[in-house]
């Protein structure tokens, strides 16, 4: 540790002394004054901004649109490569449909945080009394909303072209809808800690693939039970698990990994 | 509500730029910050508003009163101009207040998308953002860039009549004058010495 | 006296480097005695032949493929918590000794497996585990590649190696749940009857010291490598202005 410099002496200390508020100025205004109490309503920064994040997921396009065109698309390209035998879709119709709306999930992950990381909304909200936690809550269900509930509707029509048993649809409603809120809530994770690089996109797959793995398997494996008559119950509560684990938990992380991007 | 800072150091991707700088701001005051590129203005800025830790030295201020402001500004060029600034005061727990919108010039661009608007008058909404979040102590980082003299005129009188005249607070980083009756604190002899200590590399040296 | 001081980086070199032989002589000694006694002087396995030998290398390396990923986890959190350096480096120093553990593991078990199950690979829950583990291990390796500032790159590996931890804990058991496996039970409980016999265990425990040693001593020495680059990074951004 170098003494601190002399140089800098203290009579350079800037004092902003002798400017008070004009009353006269000050009274004519009926605005109200900055710093102003406002009354700690912490329900409506979080409502503004998933308001926010969904009105440009409509109006960038894209949002609701491509991840459900990739979805159909990775769906129709399995039969050509497995052959177009009704026996053989059928039995890996859960997996295909999982890993297909996983892949689609994965796909609109890196702009949760880059947007807004490229054009300085990410510091200000980052000054602004809502929370970074809230922040990454707030930004995994704007994801959900707009990938994983339309993937989750969508998926019983894929399934027609997949041959899926009929006993499956509803587990495969559930699955979905129990475990797609994990897939976005670690993908948020995952954009968060690489909103800082340049190409974070490869590397965030990466990253989050892994992380996706046991969401997965609880998830075809409630669908392949049921289809095979079997009972999902157990899948279908550790998913929960996860997904209610995700949402607890990944928000410390998600911000954590923000304020040292930011930084 | 007055700013309170006392021998801060500060330090960019972990190695000392400014250090022992001390200043005070009671309210309805402004500081202008000088000094050349690189010297270490927006660090200092960026650290004041929280953005990053101090190295050393203490910062004293109301919690949740401060805003930071970069060029960047957040703006979002599919929401109107309304719909940015409504944004940011609700994040702020408030709600869009009309007269910001004639401050700066804003009110015949209201409903046009942010996108369609021109650079000026881009830095316009940007900075019609402070005017909306009800915060008391601003750090600005070079507002005025890409902004015309009506424009900068604008911007001042709105900071003098509007923020510091209510009793805030403005610690500005700028190259051009105000007009503001401001002192100003120049950076220069803040600079941390070539072994200053307190960096992430210290303990590797 | 606190044993933190050896966190300091110079403390640490000082403190190792006259260590690091003797843990590498110890590691090069006890593996020569333990493999060679797991391979030469113990009899075939009745129902497995020879093939059993691959053990001596498969289980001590799966155990270090482990062992150095908590290890990975300990540091990691005493940097986010006390914010000591050589614990962030050596956290980036033992993953790619993990991920080299990992794939001995993997690797082993491909070779031992094909005698025994007819097959390289298989996805049982135990092998498919070391497959995830080495995902992760590949994950945490390539974010530290990625970020170029020293502090925001051991930050961020942190809270991926603290989130990563839970995560392959649940793929464990999740794998566990998908597949129920051929794999056999654990060759070392202390407790369980299924264990091997004594003249198997004894050059086992040789070879498992062993690999410790030298995983111990790898990691100090990369430890080392880590401190010296950063060093010379620091000293350069100095020299640079």
């Amino acid at each position: 540790m170098s003494p601190p410099p002399t140089r800098v002496a203290a009579a350079t200390r800037p004092s902003c002394e002798g400017r008070g508020v004009d009353p006269a100025r000050a009274a004519n205004r009926s605005r109200a004054a900055p710093g102003s109490a406002r009354a700690p309503d912490r329900g409506r920064p979080v409502i503004a901004l998933l308001k926010r994040d969904l009105a440009l997921a409509v109006r960038a396009g894209g949002g609701f649109g491509l991840g459900l065109a990739f979805f159909l698309i990775v769906v129709v390209l399995v039969p050509f490569g497995v052959g177009p035998q009704a026996e053989v879709l059928a039995r890996i119709a859960p997996g295909i449909l999982w890993v297909a709306a996983l892949l689609s999930a994965l796909l609109s992950l890196d702009r949760i945080f880059a947007l807004d990381f490229e054009d300085g909304a990410l510091p200000l909200l980052a000054t602004s009394p809502l929370p970074l936690e809230a922040v990454a809550l707030v930004k995994g269900l704007a994801h959900w909303i707009t990938t994983g509930l339309p993937l989750t509707l969508a998926a019983p029509a894929l399934g027609f072209l997949l041959n899926l048993d009929p006993a499956a649809y509803a587990f495969l409603l559930v699955s979905l809808a129990v475990g797609t809120p994990a897939l976005s809530m670690i993908g948020t994770f995952g954009a968060a800690l690489t909103v800082g690089l340049r190409r974070g996109g490869l590397l965030m797959s990466l990253l989050v693939l892994p992380l996706y793995i046991p969401t997965l398997i609880f998830g075809a494996e409630a669908v392949r039970r049921g289809a095979d008559g079997a009972s999902a119950a157990t899948a279908l509560v550790l998913q929960g698990g996860i997904t209610l684990g995700t949402v607890a938990l990944l928000p410390f992380a998600t911000a954590a990994a923000l304020r040292v991007n930011l930084r | 509500m007055s700013l309170h800072v006392e021998n801060l150091g500060v330090a960019r991707g972990g190695r000392p730029v400014l250090e022992a700088v001390s200043f005070d701001c009671a309210p309805g005051e402004a500081l202008v910050l000088r000094g050349p590129n690189g010297v270490g203005k927006t660090t200092l800025l960026r650290t004041l508003a929280g953005l990053q830790p101090a190295m050393s030295g203490d910062i004293t201020l109301p919690e949740d009163s401060s805003a930071y402001a970069s060029h960047a500004d957040g703006i979002k060029a599919q929401l109107s101009v309304t719909e940015n600034l409504a944004f940011w005061a609700a994040v702020h727990g408030g709600a869009l207040d009309e007269g910001v919108l004639a401050d700066f010039d804003l009110a015949a661009l209201r409903s046009r998308p942010a996108g369609t608007l021109s650079a000026g008058q881009k830095r316009r909404l940007g900075l019609a953002r402070l005017g909306v979040i009800g915060r008391s102590v601003l750090f600005l980082d070079e507002p005025t860039v890409s902004l015309d003299g009506a424009a900068v005129k604008m911007f001042a009188d709105w900071l003098r009549d509007r923020h510091l005249g209510q009793g805030g607070i403005a610690v500005i980083a700028t190259h051009i004058d105000l007009g503001l009756e401001a002192p100003t604190l120049d950076l220069s002899p803040y600079v941390a010495a070539p072994d200053a200590g307190g960096g992430s590399d210290e303990a590797f040296l | 006296m606190s044993v933190w001081e050896y966190a300091n980086p110079k403390k640490f070199i000082a403190t190792t480097t006259p260590v690091l032989p003797w843990v590498m002589g110890g590691a090069a000694v006890t593996l020569t005695i333990g493999l060679v006694w797991g391979f030469f002087f113990t009899p075939d396995d009745y129902r497995q032949g020879s093939t059993v030998k691959i053990f001596y290398l498969h289980v001590p390396a799966a155990m270090m493929a482990i062992n150095i990923w908590v290890m990975m986890l300990v540091t990691s959190l005493i940097w986010l918590i006390r914010r000591h350096h050589v614990s962030a480096l050596a956290a980036k120093a033992a993953a790619p000794i993990g991920i080299v553990m990992t794939l001995i593991a993997l690797f082993t078990g491909a070779v031992w497996g094909q005698p025994m199950w007819g097959t390289w690979w298989a996805w049982d829950p135990r092998l498919t585990s070391f497959l995830i583990l080495f995902l992760f291990y590949l994950g945490y390796m390539a974010l530290w590649t990625a970020i170029e500032d020293d502090d925001t790159a051991a930050d961020l590996t942190s809270v991926l190696c603290l989130v990563g931890s839970v995560f392959a804990l649940l793929s464990r058991y999740a794998v566990n749940f998908w597949n129920q496996g051929l794999h056999q039970g654990a060759s070392l409980s202390l407790d369980a009857e299924e264990n091997v016999a004594d003249v198997f265990w004894y050059p086992a425990l040789v070879c498992i010291a062993g690999f410790v040693l030298l995983s111990v001593g790898l990691v100090i020495l990369r430890t080392q490598t880590e401190i010296r680059l950063r060093r010379a990074r620091a000293l350069q951004a100095r020299m640079t202005g």
